[in-house]
């Protein structure tokens, strides 16, 4: 189900310095549960490329399966886009690279499709370093088969069925640090104020981009005791009169000061605390950012920010030294060796 | 048992000892002789100390499938003597190491027992022990070549051009075999009732295996984007496209490569990629064996129904599960031309010989783009890791690569609105695009869930069915575009018929001289492609009773038969062949002629 977007404008509207209006970059309209988190970080892609002033057609958007996967429609409507199959999108993402690198790869997944039935794609894409952008809208549950328990959800977090989590959390954004990422960020689908550079950031780099961003579940994971949800007490009636309501709500949002750690309390009155990395943190050292996840982990607390960069990073066309064209725009005279090389080698095998 | 080129020898090592060289020079040099062969290696999942066996048939006829039983057998691997000496044909010749004694037990009165000292030989000749291992190997060729008058000029030859560029071991493997040949010529009585003979049978043949054939065949088809998952029998499709690549495909100037290759994580994965670089306009393919295409079930349906080119070459091996992962089969019929779940079919290539190979895994990157959908190049291990002798490779340069209806940037100026899976052309088969093209025009949602004719998610009932029959109309577009099945016509009219593919065409050709001998009268089809071409169907049509031989236990290709024509199974018989080793054509003469004087005596009976 998809519906039209109005096509009147702001008179007041700027193109971008490639000639789009920030407009251009839209989708279709969400059919998301209404206060999604998903849908902030759609708002903040959009943000960001036409803010980077990236031509939507250079752009080429991938994705996999689940709620997070759905995404993909609600923004730049002008880029070509493939939804996959569940937690495949970083091969699909690899073969589209390796056809064309002149194009901008911005991949989309969740926390099931990258934690659960895809982390080994996850995990290879990152060994190969390819150039894209993965954004992880990271929720702790299955939303669209409704509400089960992700991989990344941390142990005693309570589910919508009442049950603790009793299995350790895999953190992606450790994972990613570990695996050789040249680039690791957290963010919180609320602070757009620090999500739209962090993306930016992410499009520009030279290699594999890997963004974890908290994004809470409204229909789902709104649960008192859940680590990654919000829920409003006073609509709780509402929610168990019927496990197909889905509330509406607002976004949650956060703004603070760097170097700030800030408790953003959520609707269902448990605490999201974000700690915003110093500014004399050093992005380029990958133990310490390691260190640094594990000791906010031990505090319970949410690191978000840029985590670790390495700018001079080699993608896996450098390191399969490819030629310099796109190998889309190659032809039969460019590959096909013809008759003479091919009697050589008939003559060869005699 | 006399005879001059037309045996068959084979070869008794110990994998890991380095005896494939000595074995491969041995059948090229037959081959050298003008004499037509057929090598076939029988060997195990391992890397080291397991018996593993080479056999050349030597056939004067040219007749280039197996054989069953085995004229000459040389042993070097005592692991397997009894075995070995029990399976030669009375008449023949047991070649064995008398280095040490051969137990008393061992003997049979109707072979002849012919030793030569082979390790021994090495040891007197050779201190470094790895030495008298590789040159016991050379040994035995030249030990070999005595006993079978085969010109050891011509070995030395093909020594030379087996190691043009390793020169130090050309000398060193000369005297290795001069070693065995003059000892053999001197102590054992030379030539023995096996000998060869130069020929003019091989023309302007080659030998090559069918993966390195397939390889070369997705080099000069234009496949830039190769992704793979090592796998048994397969593998080495993509070790040769990497090693044709690097020969032929690197940028003189720049010295960058017009090639990206990539050793996945898995079958999903490379499967993945190959989709995702076909999707953005490069050609891709992958190699795998069942279990790969087993594992890459659910992207398979994902190209079928985003109608995205996909070339995956599958090179069967022995199932189910883990199966006879060193043995061949033709197995993977039903489950390669219906993979994935929900409705599909997909077109297949089968095939028969490295020529073939090449052919088809060429055409097959055509056919991916012209109809949008995957198609799978069914090789088999016989075919795809054995020697064949083979038609050279052409190729005809007048021709530019079909990339199919893809739309550039001046062609989508020229349409109103781009309707991505809108059937313009009514031929079920819709225009692309590829990402970049044009600012405005021709970007389009890709997905596996249902959808309508401009991409968009669509859930009704009725756009979904449009969706799905008209894959069946690109399916009878395909019949027109597959390559054709060859016939070879009986004398006289006949109501009988065989059908067969793949690798079975050798013994099946065999067959009809065999059947011909015996006065039966039948005519043959060999199948080349799915979906079935008219000529298939009237080929049924026009016999009362038709034999479907194939390499599997349930007669997979013969469901696919009745399946897609709704044909009458009685007039279906199966010929089956699966333990593993490739058909031979006594086995297909056999049974049809028990199955032929069978329904004569059921007729003179009623």
């Amino acid at each position: 189900m998809t519906f039209a977007k109005p096509k009147f404008r702001h008179p007041k509207s700027t193109k971008n310095k490639v000639g789009y209006l920030k407009s251009d970059y839209l989708g279709t309209v969400s059919t998301l549960c209404a206060g999604c988190g998903h849908d902030s970080i759609s708002g903040a892609i959009v943000q960001a490329c036409y803010e980077l002033d990236i031509e939507p057609h250079k752009l080429a958007k991938l994705s996999g399966i689940g709620c997070s996967s759905k995404t993909p429609a609600y923004f730049l409507s002008n880029s070509h886009g493939f939804n996959s199959v569940h937690g495949r999108m970083p091969s699909i993402a690899t073969g589209a690279n390796l056809a064309n690198k002149n194009l901008t790869y911005l991949g989309v997944s969740g926390d099931g499709d990258s934690a659960s039935i895809g982390i080994g794609q996850f995990m290879h894409v990152i060994r190969r370093n390819l150039n894209m952008t993965y954004i992880v809208m990271n929720n702790g549950c299955y939303g669209l088969t409704k509400g089960q328990d992700s991989a990344t959800a941390d142990v005693g977090s309570i589910n919508k069925t009442g049950m603790s989590n009793e299995y350790e959390p895999i953190d992606l954004a450790a994972l990613a640090l570990e695996l050789g990422s040249s680039f690791v960020a957290r963010s919180f689908s609320g602070d757009k104020t620090q999500l739209v550079p962090l993306i930016k950031a992410a499009l520009s780099h030279p290699g594999f981009a890997f963004i974890d961003v908290i994004s809470p579940c409204v229909t789902f994971n709104n649960n008192v005791g859940s680590t990654k949800s919000y829920d409003f007490v006073r609509e709780h009636m509402e929610v168990t009169s019927s496990i197909d309501f889905v509330p509406h709500k607002d976004e949650i949002t956060v703004d603070y000061q760097p170097g700030h750690r800030m408790d953003v309390e959520l609707h269902d009155g448990s605490v999201l605390k974000l700690d915003k990395l110093a500014p004399n943190w050093n992005p380029f050292d990958r133990n310490s950012a390691i260190g640094q996840l594990q000791l906010a982990k031990s505090r319970n607390e949410v690191l978000t920010g840029l985590l670790f960069i390495d700018e001079n990073t080699k993608d896996l066309h450098k390191k399969l030294n490819t030629v310099d064209v796109p190998l889309n725009t190659l032809n039969h005279t460019n590959l096909c060796p013809g008759q003479d090389a091919l009697d050589k080698i008939n003559d060869n095998l005699r | 048992m006399y005879s001059v080129n037309d045996f068959v020898i084979r070869f008794a090592n110990v994998n890991g000892t380095g005896s494939a060289s000595a074995n491969g020079i041995f059948a090229k040099s037959i081959f050298r002789l003008g004499v037509p062969i057929a090598p076939k290696n029988i060997f195990p999942s391992n890397i080291q100390g397991l018996p593993t066996w080479y056999e050349v048939r030597i056939s004067e006829k040219g007749y280039l499938g197996r054989r069953d039983g085995i004229d000459i057998v040389v042993g070097v691997n005592p692991q397997t003597y009894a075995d070995d000496i029990a399976s030669i044909k009375s008449g023949g010749y047991f070649v064995y190491d008398n280095s040490k004694r051969l137990h008393d037990s061992f003997f049979r009165e109707d072979i002849h027992f012919v030793g030569v000292p082979m390790m021994k030989l090495a040891m007197d000749n050779y201190t470094d022990s790895r030495k008298q291992q590789l040159f016991k190997n050379i040994i035995y060729l030249g030990a070999i070549s005595a006993l079978i008058d085969l010109d050891i000029e011509i070995v030395k030859e093909t020594i030379a051009k087996t190691f043009a560029r390793k020169p130090k071991l050309i000398v060193p493997n000369y005297e290795a075999l001069e070693i065995g040949y003059n000892y053999t010529k001197e102590n054992c009585n030379c030539p023995i009732d096996f000998r060869v003979r130069k020929s003019d049978k091989t023309g302007d043949s080659i030998v090559i295996d069918g993966n390195a054939a397939t390889a070369l065949g997705l080099v000069y088809g234009g496949a830039t984007v190769g992704a793979w998952y090592p796998i048994t029998p397969s593998t080495s499709v993509a070790s040769s496209f990497e090693k044709y690549c690097h020969k032929l495909r690197v940028d003189k100037e720049t010295g960058k490569n017009n090639f990206a290759i990539v050793q996945a994580e898995d079958e999903l994965s490379a499967i993945g990629m190959v989709i995702g670089a076909n999707w953005n306009g490069a050609r891709a393919f992958t190699a795998t064996s069942g279990p790969g295409v087993s594992l890459m079930n659910e992207f398979i349906g994902l190209a079928y129904f985003a109608e995205i080119p996909v070339t995956l070459i599958n090179v069967q091996r022995g199932g189910p599960s883990t199966g006879m992962p060193t043995r061949s089969q033709q197995a993977d019929i039903i489950s390669s031309a219906y993979a994935s779940h929900g409705d599909t079919k997909h077109v297949l290539l089968f095939p028969s010989n490295p020529t073939e190979c090449f052919q088809f895994s060429a055409l097959a990157l055509d056919l991916a783009d012209r109809l949008q959908t995957p198609v799978i190049v069914m090789s088999d291990l016989d075919l795809g890791m054995n020697e064949h002798m083979t038609a050279p490779f052409k190729w005809d340069e007048t021709k530019a690569y079909d990339k199919g209806k893809v739309l550039n940037a001046e062609e989508l100026d020229e349409i109103e609105v781009f309707g991505r899976y809108l059937d313009v052309d009514k031929d079920g088969i819709t225009y692309r695009t590829i990402p970049g093209t044009h600012p405005t025009k021709g970007s389009y949602f890709t997905r596996g869930t249902s959808h309508n004719e401009y991409a968009k998610y669509s859930e009704a009932g009725d756009d979904y069915v449009k969706k799905v029959d008209r894959l069946l109309i690109k399916w009878e577009t395909a019949k027109k575009l597959v390559p054709k099945p060859r016939f070879e016509n009986a004398a006289s009219k006949t109501p009988y018929g065989m059908l067969f593919f793949g690798t079975t065409n050798y013994a099946a050709y065999e067959t009809l001289d065999l059947l011909g001998e015996n006065g039966i009268q039948i005519d043959a089809m060999s199948i080349k492609a799915f979906p079935f071409t008219t000529e298939i169907f009237e080929f049924l049509e026009n016999h009362e009773r038709i034999f479907v031989i194939e390499q599997n236990r349930d007669a997979q290709m013969r469901s696919l038969i009745i399946n897609e024509y709704n044909y009458d199974p009685k007039k279906l018989d199966s010929i089956l062949h699966y333990d593993g080793t490739p058909i031979t054509a006594h086995y297909i003469s056999t049974s049809i002629s028990k199955a032929l004087n069978k329904s004569e005596k059921q007729s003179q009976a009623l």
